[in-house]
Protein backbone atom coordinates (compact mmCIF):
# COMPACT_ATOMS: atom_id res chain seq x y z
CA UNK A 1 0.00 0.00 0.00
CA UNK A 2 1.39 3.36 -0.96
CA UNK A 3 1.81 5.99 1.77
CA UNK A 4 -0.85 8.20 0.20
CA UNK A 5 -3.43 5.40 0.18
CA UNK A 6 -2.59 4.58 3.81
CA UNK A 7 -3.18 8.20 4.83
CA UNK A 8 -6.44 8.30 2.88
CA UNK A 9 -7.69 5.08 4.50
CA UNK A 10 -6.85 6.31 8.00
CA UNK A 11 -8.60 9.56 7.18
CA UNK A 12 -11.66 7.74 5.82
CA UNK A 13 -11.85 5.62 8.99
CA UNK A 14 -11.57 8.72 11.19
CA UNK A 15 -14.28 10.47 9.15
CA UNK A 16 -16.60 7.47 9.52
CA UNK A 17 -15.99 7.27 13.27
CA UNK A 18 -16.80 10.97 13.58
CA UNK A 19 -19.90 10.60 11.40
CA UNK A 20 -21.10 7.61 13.43
CA UNK A 21 -20.62 9.57 16.64
CA UNK A 22 -22.39 12.65 15.31
CA UNK A 23 -25.33 10.55 14.11
CA UNK A 24 -25.71 8.18 17.07
CA UNK A 25 -24.82 10.02 20.28
CA UNK A 26 -27.49 11.79 22.31
CA UNK A 27 -25.24 14.38 23.94
CA UNK A 28 -25.00 17.56 21.87
CA UNK A 29 -21.39 18.04 23.02
CA UNK A 30 -20.39 14.69 21.56
CA UNK A 31 -22.22 15.48 18.33
CA UNK A 32 -19.97 18.54 18.09
CA UNK A 33 -16.93 16.38 18.93
CA UNK A 34 -17.88 14.04 16.08
CA UNK A 35 -18.03 17.01 13.71
CA UNK A 36 -14.58 18.08 14.90
CA UNK A 37 -13.27 14.57 14.17
CA UNK A 38 -14.67 14.77 10.63
CA UNK A 39 -12.99 18.16 10.11
CA UNK A 40 -9.70 16.69 11.32
CA UNK A 41 -10.04 13.78 8.91
CA UNK A 42 -10.41 16.26 6.05
CA UNK A 43 -7.31 18.12 7.28
CA UNK A 44 -5.35 14.86 7.27
CA UNK A 45 -6.35 14.39 3.63
CA UNK A 46 -5.08 17.87 2.76
CA UNK A 47 -1.74 17.17 4.45
CA UNK A 48 -1.42 13.77 2.75
CA UNK A 49 -2.11 15.20 -0.72
CA UNK A 50 0.30 18.07 -0.03
CA UNK A 51 3.04 15.69 1.12
CA UNK A 52 2.70 13.13 -1.67
CA UNK A 53 1.43 15.44 -4.41
CA UNK A 54 3.46 16.72 -7.33
CA UNK A 55 4.18 20.21 -5.95
CA UNK A 56 4.86 20.15 -2.22
CA UNK A 57 6.91 23.34 -2.46
CA UNK A 58 3.79 25.43 -3.17
CA UNK A 59 2.47 24.75 0.36
CA UNK A 60 -1.18 25.04 -0.70
CA UNK A 61 -2.31 22.08 1.42
CA UNK A 62 -0.55 23.39 4.52
CA UNK A 63 -2.02 26.88 4.13
CA UNK A 64 -5.50 25.41 3.61
CA UNK A 65 -5.18 23.31 6.77
CA UNK A 66 -4.03 26.32 8.80
CA UNK A 67 -7.10 28.28 7.73
CA UNK A 68 -9.27 25.21 8.29
CA UNK A 69 -7.97 24.90 11.87
CA UNK A 70 -8.81 28.57 12.49
CA UNK A 71 -12.34 28.10 11.14
CA UNK A 72 -12.75 24.92 13.21
CA UNK A 73 -11.71 26.78 16.35
CA UNK A 74 -14.34 29.47 15.69
CA UNK A 75 -16.91 26.76 14.95
CA UNK A 76 -16.16 24.94 18.21
CA UNK A 77 -16.46 28.15 20.25
CA UNK A 78 -19.78 29.11 18.65
CA UNK A 79 -21.11 25.55 18.82
CA UNK A 80 -20.34 25.15 22.49
CA UNK A 81 -21.82 28.58 23.26
CA UNK A 82 -24.99 27.50 21.42
CA UNK A 83 -25.10 24.26 23.41
CA UNK A 84 -24.78 26.28 26.64
CA UNK A 85 -27.59 28.60 25.55
CA UNK A 86 -29.83 25.65 24.65
CA UNK A 87 -28.98 23.94 27.92
CA UNK A 88 -29.94 27.03 29.89
CA UNK A 89 -33.21 27.22 28.00
CA UNK A 90 -34.25 23.55 27.91
CA UNK A 91 -32.25 22.22 30.91
CA UNK A 92 -30.86 19.38 28.81
CA UNK A 93 -28.14 18.82 26.26
CA UNK A 94 -29.77 15.65 24.93
CA UNK A 95 -30.45 16.21 21.24
CA UNK A 96 -33.28 13.67 21.16
CA UNK A 97 -35.17 15.57 23.89
CA UNK A 98 -34.90 19.02 22.33
CA UNK A 99 -37.91 18.80 20.09
CA UNK A 100 -39.58 22.19 20.11
CA UNK A 101 -38.27 25.22 18.29
CA UNK A 102 -40.61 27.72 19.94
CA UNK A 103 -38.62 30.07 22.12
CA UNK B 1 4.32 3.00 5.28
CA UNK B 2 6.59 3.26 8.26
CA UNK B 3 5.93 1.82 11.68
CA UNK B 4 5.57 5.21 13.47
CA UNK B 5 2.81 6.17 11.04
CA UNK B 6 0.77 3.08 11.83
CA UNK B 7 1.32 3.44 15.60
CA UNK B 8 0.12 7.06 15.44
CA UNK B 9 -2.80 6.06 13.21
CA UNK B 10 -3.87 3.34 15.65
CA UNK B 11 -3.61 5.76 18.61
CA UNK B 12 -5.68 8.34 16.71
CA UNK B 13 -8.36 5.88 15.64
CA UNK B 14 -8.54 4.24 19.08
CA UNK B 15 -8.97 7.66 20.63
CA UNK B 16 -11.69 8.55 18.14
CA UNK B 17 -13.59 5.30 18.66
CA UNK B 18 -13.31 5.63 22.44
CA UNK B 19 -14.50 9.25 22.31
CA UNK B 20 -17.59 8.21 20.38
CA UNK B 21 -18.48 5.09 22.42
CA UNK B 22 -17.57 5.69 26.08
CA UNK B 23 -20.46 6.35 28.46
CA UNK B 24 -19.05 9.13 30.65
CA UNK B 25 -18.68 12.47 28.92
CA UNK B 26 -15.45 13.35 30.72
CA UNK B 27 -13.85 10.12 29.52
CA UNK B 28 -15.05 10.96 26.01
CA UNK B 29 -13.35 14.37 26.21
CA UNK B 30 -10.11 12.71 27.35
CA UNK B 31 -10.24 10.17 24.50
CA UNK B 32 -10.94 13.01 22.06
CA UNK B 33 -7.80 14.78 23.30
CA UNK B 34 -5.80 11.59 22.65
CA UNK B 35 -7.19 11.47 19.10
CA UNK B 36 -6.25 15.13 18.48
CA UNK B 37 -2.75 14.56 19.86
CA UNK B 38 -2.36 11.49 17.65
CA UNK B 39 -3.38 13.58 14.64
CA UNK B 40 -0.76 16.17 15.59
CA UNK B 41 1.79 13.34 15.63
CA UNK B 42 0.60 12.22 12.19
CA UNK B 43 1.09 15.75 10.83
CA UNK B 44 4.60 15.90 12.29
CA UNK B 45 5.31 12.44 10.85
CA UNK B 46 4.21 13.65 7.41
CA UNK B 47 6.59 16.59 7.57
CA UNK B 48 4.09 19.37 8.28
CA UNK B 49 5.70 20.78 11.43
CA UNK B 50 3.76 24.04 11.53
CA UNK B 51 0.39 22.31 11.16
CA UNK B 52 1.31 19.71 13.77
CA UNK B 53 2.25 22.34 16.32
CA UNK B 54 -0.83 24.43 15.46
CA UNK B 55 -2.96 21.30 15.95
CA UNK B 56 -1.39 20.76 19.38
CA UNK B 57 -1.98 24.40 20.36
CA UNK B 58 -5.50 24.77 19.02
CA UNK B 59 -7.05 21.34 19.50
CA UNK B 60 -5.23 19.80 22.46
CA UNK B 61 -4.75 23.16 24.15
CA UNK B 62 -7.94 25.08 23.46
CA UNK B 63 -10.77 23.00 22.01
CA UNK B 64 -10.34 20.11 24.46
CA UNK B 65 -10.51 22.60 27.36
CA UNK B 66 -13.59 24.24 25.79
CA UNK B 67 -15.30 20.85 25.54
CA UNK B 68 -14.47 20.04 29.17
CA UNK B 69 -15.89 23.43 30.19
CA UNK B 70 -19.08 22.76 28.22
CA UNK B 71 -19.44 19.31 29.82
CA UNK B 72 -19.05 20.72 33.32
CA UNK B 73 -21.34 23.71 32.69
CA UNK B 74 -24.09 21.46 31.34
CA UNK B 75 -23.72 19.04 34.28
CA UNK B 76 -22.83 16.24 31.89
CA UNK B 77 -20.01 15.02 34.10
CA UNK B 78 -22.20 13.86 36.94
CA UNK B 79 -22.31 10.21 36.01
CA UNK B 80 -22.71 7.61 33.36
CA UNK B 81 -25.83 8.14 31.31
CA UNK B 82 -28.18 5.24 30.81
CA UNK B 83 -28.99 5.90 27.17
CA UNK B 84 -25.98 7.25 25.34
CA UNK B 85 -27.18 6.43 21.84
CA UNK B 86 -30.14 8.11 20.21
CA UNK B 87 -33.20 6.11 19.11
CA UNK B 88 -32.09 6.34 15.50
CA UNK B 89 -28.55 5.26 16.40
CA UNK B 90 -28.58 2.06 14.36
CA UNK B 91 -29.44 3.92 11.17
CA UNK B 92 -26.64 6.39 11.89
CA UNK B 93 -24.10 3.60 12.36
CA UNK B 94 -25.23 1.96 9.10
CA UNK B 95 -24.89 5.30 7.27
CA UNK B 96 -21.38 5.79 8.67
CA UNK B 97 -20.39 2.27 7.61
CA UNK B 98 -21.77 2.90 4.13
CA UNK B 99 -19.82 6.17 3.87
CA UNK B 100 -16.62 4.37 4.90
CA UNK B 101 -17.27 1.61 2.37
CA UNK B 102 -17.70 4.18 -0.41
CA UNK B 103 -14.56 6.10 0.63
CA UNK B 104 -12.46 2.94 0.91
CA UNK B 105 -13.75 1.72 -2.45
CA UNK B 106 -12.86 5.10 -4.00
CA UNK B 107 -9.33 4.96 -2.57
CA UNK B 108 -8.82 1.35 -3.72
CA UNK B 109 -10.06 1.93 -7.27
CA UNK B 110 -8.41 5.30 -7.77
CA UNK B 111 -5.08 3.71 -8.64
CA UNK B 112 -3.39 5.38 -5.69
CA UNK B 113 -3.15 2.14 -3.72
CA UNK B 114 -1.02 0.30 -6.25
CA UNK B 115 1.39 2.98 -7.32
CA UNK B 116 4.38 3.33 -5.07
CA UNK B 117 4.82 6.97 -5.91
CA UNK B 118 8.30 8.14 -5.24
CA UNK B 119 7.82 9.79 -1.89
CA UNK B 120 9.92 12.87 -2.32
CA UNK B 121 11.61 14.21 0.76
CA UNK B 122 9.45 16.69 2.62
CA UNK B 123 10.36 20.25 1.72
CA UNK B 124 12.72 21.61 4.31
CA UNK B 125 12.49 25.01 5.96
CA UNK B 126 8.72 25.09 5.51
CA UNK B 127 8.19 27.39 8.51
CA UNK B 128 9.93 30.28 6.76
CA UNK B 129 8.07 29.61 3.50
CA UNK B 130 4.73 29.46 5.33
CA UNK B 131 5.45 32.78 7.00
CA UNK B 132 6.36 34.39 3.71
CA UNK B 133 3.29 32.94 1.97
CA UNK B 134 1.02 34.20 4.77
CA UNK B 135 2.43 37.69 4.55
CA UNK B 136 2.54 37.95 0.76
CA UNK B 137 0.26 35.70 -1.25
CA UNK B 138 -2.34 34.86 1.41
CA UNK B 139 -2.41 38.13 3.31
CA UNK B 140 -6.03 38.89 2.40
CA UNK B 141 -7.37 35.50 3.61
CA UNK B 142 -5.32 35.99 6.76
CA UNK B 143 -7.05 39.30 7.46
CA UNK B 144 -10.45 37.77 6.71
CA UNK B 145 -9.72 34.93 9.16
CA UNK B 146 -8.66 37.46 11.79
CA UNK B 147 -11.94 39.35 11.35
CA UNK B 148 -13.91 36.10 11.46
CA UNK B 149 -12.19 34.95 14.66
CA UNK B 150 -12.95 38.29 16.32
CA UNK B 151 -16.59 38.08 15.25
CA UNK B 152 -16.81 34.46 16.44
CA UNK B 153 -15.32 35.38 19.82
CA UNK B 154 -17.80 38.23 20.34
CA UNK B 155 -20.65 36.02 19.09
CA UNK B 156 -19.74 33.18 21.45
CA UNK B 157 -19.66 35.53 24.43
CA UNK B 158 -23.02 37.08 23.48
CA UNK B 159 -24.61 33.65 22.96
CA UNK B 160 -23.34 32.28 26.25
CA UNK B 161 -24.38 35.36 28.21
CA UNK B 162 -27.77 36.06 26.66
CA UNK B 163 -30.14 34.20 28.96
CA UNK B 164 -28.31 35.15 32.11
CA UNK B 165 -28.88 38.83 31.34
CA UNK B 166 -32.65 38.41 30.95
CA UNK B 167 -32.85 36.36 34.14
CA UNK B 168 -32.69 32.58 34.09
CA UNK B 169 -34.84 32.11 37.20
CA UNK B 170 -37.66 34.13 35.71
CA UNK B 171 -37.64 32.10 32.53
CA UNK B 172 -37.65 28.86 34.47
CA UNK B 173 -40.57 29.86 36.67
CA UNK B 174 -42.54 30.66 33.56
CA UNK B 175 -41.78 27.30 32.03
CA UNK B 176 -41.99 24.67 34.76
CA UNK B 177 -42.48 21.90 32.23
CA UNK B 178 -38.94 22.45 30.94
CA UNK B 179 -37.36 21.98 34.35
CA UNK B 180 -37.04 18.18 34.06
Amino acid sequence: MSPLAGCLLVSALLFSVGLAGALTRRSAILVLAGIELMLNAANLNFIAFWRFGPHPELLTGVIFVIFSIAVAAAEAAIGLALILAIYRHAQTSDVSEIREMQG
Amino acid sequence: MTLPFWILAIVTLAGGVAAMTLRRLVHCALALTVAFAGLAGLYLNLGAEFVGLAQLLVYVGAIAILIVFAILLTRGGEGAEEHVFSPTGLAGAVIALAVFAVLAWAVETSGLAGTHAAAAAAPSNTMRQIGLAMMQRYVLPLEVIALMLTAAMIGAVILALRERRTGTAQNLSERPEMRA
